[in-house]
């Protein structure tokens, strides 16, 4: 048997070396179309204006005032957009991760009557459109007097059915045996999932609270309609007005672009192990 | 039965804070705008709020912009197929025993983890039809092949697309013909998409099919096309089928950024769709009662969508 395989192998070895190599070539040709544009954007956010409309592809001059021109400008702060995403999105993420492991530990460890029908509950909720609830919401907001506030870009977005879901599903995966022996020691349900359950839950709060912080970060839709002042708005806000105010000066919106999207590129390296494993936790359990 | 009922009781306290938020920010709502989409509520008008049955529903269907607006939705739904293909490509080339899979596949994922109004706006100013680098590139190789007097797209401010459709109301009008906003969008949105969530879901997929499938092909003497063919496209089935239904659902719902940053909706309303639609009525004409309905419209395609799915889906995937 091992005669007959040993020259296949062989021959396949090559074929196998071979195809690596156009595999190789491909990707790497692939890559470098995704990049393609942000090397653009890069390039055209140190040049000088007249240039961007102009076929070079290296500015003749890399000026960096481009960057200090947009964060010094007058009518746009972007240092405190800055503040603002990261404000809104990280109390949401606090609350929604409070909340949703609480409320995943009733729905995945605890049995009471009528849980299986408010679960479906939730579930049947997560298909439904965004927009659906956005104008509710918004009218809710008006009658009571939360346009235009942190609490009313906060609270809104801070109860998901899809945290309390994701929650839920990775708390199940935990062996019932932990919280029977805790129950034993006499340990209350507000001990085991402190002291137990939370603890093994993490790697699940670690890739919601990313989702959520993300998510929130960008968040486009509920900011656009709830806020009015200047001094309210988000990143996605400020970089939506930035472009309507300076919309002829493409290298400085460019180089606001870079700005809005650099934190995100290291964020996501710094996380990507958390955030693969993520969204394929949330399809497979989908 | 004390124990128990104690039981209860401290269930319903771990619950409480995210079920009156999850009620009063979700269910509530739901609720409430199927009961406004009978009403004409609007918050600008001093028009006592009135029931007006099925008023607004019967309105809409009989308005050629919502049926136009339903058509772009769609058009903006033909990258999917496009860009399934592409990230389930990518995903068996990076599936193999590479060196820097995790080098490449960071960027590709980068589009998709940077989407948002930045991006959209770097594309509004690639897509510049007088000086935006696409159209210099194309420039450059109509030169090369010897068309230099070919005209270019404008992209964002054409009403053209690849299926000549009107912009009055549905139908083909042959001077439409050719690339215009719609297929700007699209083309972005397979540049995004391809290298997302869905390569991830893909690369998941591949890496729990069994091996042994593979090396009983292999004995067989297959070739990588059959094996591709006949063991890696079935196993995925579920993966693909669940990645069809959520492109289905979000992209009935879609188009509103792009739209709202890059055309505002227009040239000529070509890339409003329904979400954008519903944007404008509700937060920009204050008609509620009116939007809520069209977001009602959108709900049931939305649910229509996946029964279909679900059906047609559970003959396809058990093997």
């Amino acid at each position: 048997m091992s005669t007959i395989r040993t020259p296949r192998g062989f021959g396949n070895w090559w074929v196998r070396k071979g195809r690596l190599n156009a595999s190789h070539a491909l990707l790497i040709a692939l890559a470098c179309t995704t990049l393609l544009p942000f090397t653009w954007m890069v390039l055209a956010s140190f040049k000088p204006l007249n240039e961007v409309q102009q076929l070079n592809p290296i500015p003749s001059r890399w000026q960096q005032e481009n960057y200090t021109e947009v964060l010094n400008s007058k009518d746009i702060s972007f240092k405190k957009y800055y503040f603002n995403s990261i404000f809104v999105a990280g109390w949401v993420t606090l609350l929604c991760c409070l909340t949703s492991s609480m409320a995943g530990y009733a729905f995945a460890r605890i049995r009471w009557p009528g849980r299986d029908h408010v679960f479906k509950l939730y579930l049947g909720t997560m298909m439904i459109p965004g927009v659906v609830m956005m104008i509710p919401n918004y009218t809710l907001m008006v009658k009571l007097h939360l346009l235009d506030s942190y609490v009313g870009l906060i609270v809104p977005a801070a109860f998901t059915a899809f945290g309390t879901f994701l929650l839920r599903q990775f708390m199940l995966t935990i062996p019932s045996s932990l919280d029977e022996a805790a129950t034993m020691d006499g340990a209350s349900h507000w001990r085991i999932y402190w002291d137990v359950i939370l603890p093994l839950a993490r790697p699940g709060l670690i890739v919601l609270a990313i989702f959520t912080f993300m998510g929130n970060y960008g968040s486009f839709f509920w900011p656009l309609i709830l806020i009015k002042s200047e001094h309210l708005r988000t990143l996605p806000i400020g970089m939506l007005y930035f472009d309507t105010m300076y919309g002829k000066q493409t290298n400085l919106i460019m180089a606001a672009s870079v700005m809005n999207i650099v934190p995100l590129i290291i964020v996501f390296i710094i996380l990507q192990k958390y955030l693969v494993a993520g969204i394929q936790l949330g399809a497979v359990k989908g | 039965m004390n124990s128990k009922r104690l039981t209860t009781v401290t269930a319903l306290c771990f619950l409480l804070p995210n079920f009156l938020g999850f009620c009063t920010f979700t269910l509530g709502p739901v609720v409430f705008s199927l009961g406004a989409s009978f009403t004409n509520w609007n918050l600008m008008k001093t028009v006592p709020l009135r029931w007006v049955g099925f008023a607004n529903y019967v309105k809409l269907v009989h308005e050629p912009k919502f049926w136009l607006y339903f058509v772009n939705t769609a058009y903006l739904m033909l990258g999917m197929p496009i860009a399934i293909a592409g990230s389930l490509f990518l995903a068996v080339l990076l599936s193999q025993k590479l060196r820097g899979v995790i080098v490449y596949r960071t960027l590709f994922y980068l589009p998709s983890f940077t989407a948002g109004v930045a991006l959209l706006i770097l594309w509004k100013a690639l897509y510049n039809p007088s000086y935006g680098p696409i159209n210099t590139l194309l420039g450059w190789f109509f030169d090369g092949v010897g068309l230099s007097g070919a005209e270019l797209p404008e992209w964002l401010t054409s009403t053209k697309n690849l299926l000549a459709l009107g912009y009055e109301r549905v139908e083909i009008v042959a001077n439409q013909l050719g690339l215009g906003a719609r297929d700007a969008i699209i083309i972005m949105g397979i540049w995004t998409a391809v290298g997302g969530g869905n390569m991830l879901l893909y690369l998941a997929g591949i890496s729990n099919i069994p091996q042994d499938l593979y090396e009983a092909a292999d004995i067989d003497g297959a070739s990588v096309w059959a094996k591709f063919r006949h063991v890696t496209w079935p196993q995925l089935a579920p993966t693909t089928f669940f990645i069809v239904i959520m492109s289905f659902i979000g992209g009935l719902q879609g188009g509103f950024e792009q739209a709202r940053v890059m055309t505002l909706g227009g040239p000529a309303g070509t890339t409003t769709t329904l979400s954008y639609y519903i944007y404008i009525k509700a937060f920009e004409e204050f008609q509620i009662g009116y939007a809520s309905s069209i977001a009602w419209v959108l709900f049931i395609l939305v649910f229509s969508v996946t029964m279909l799915n679900w059906r047609f889906g559970s003959r396809y995937v058990n093997y």
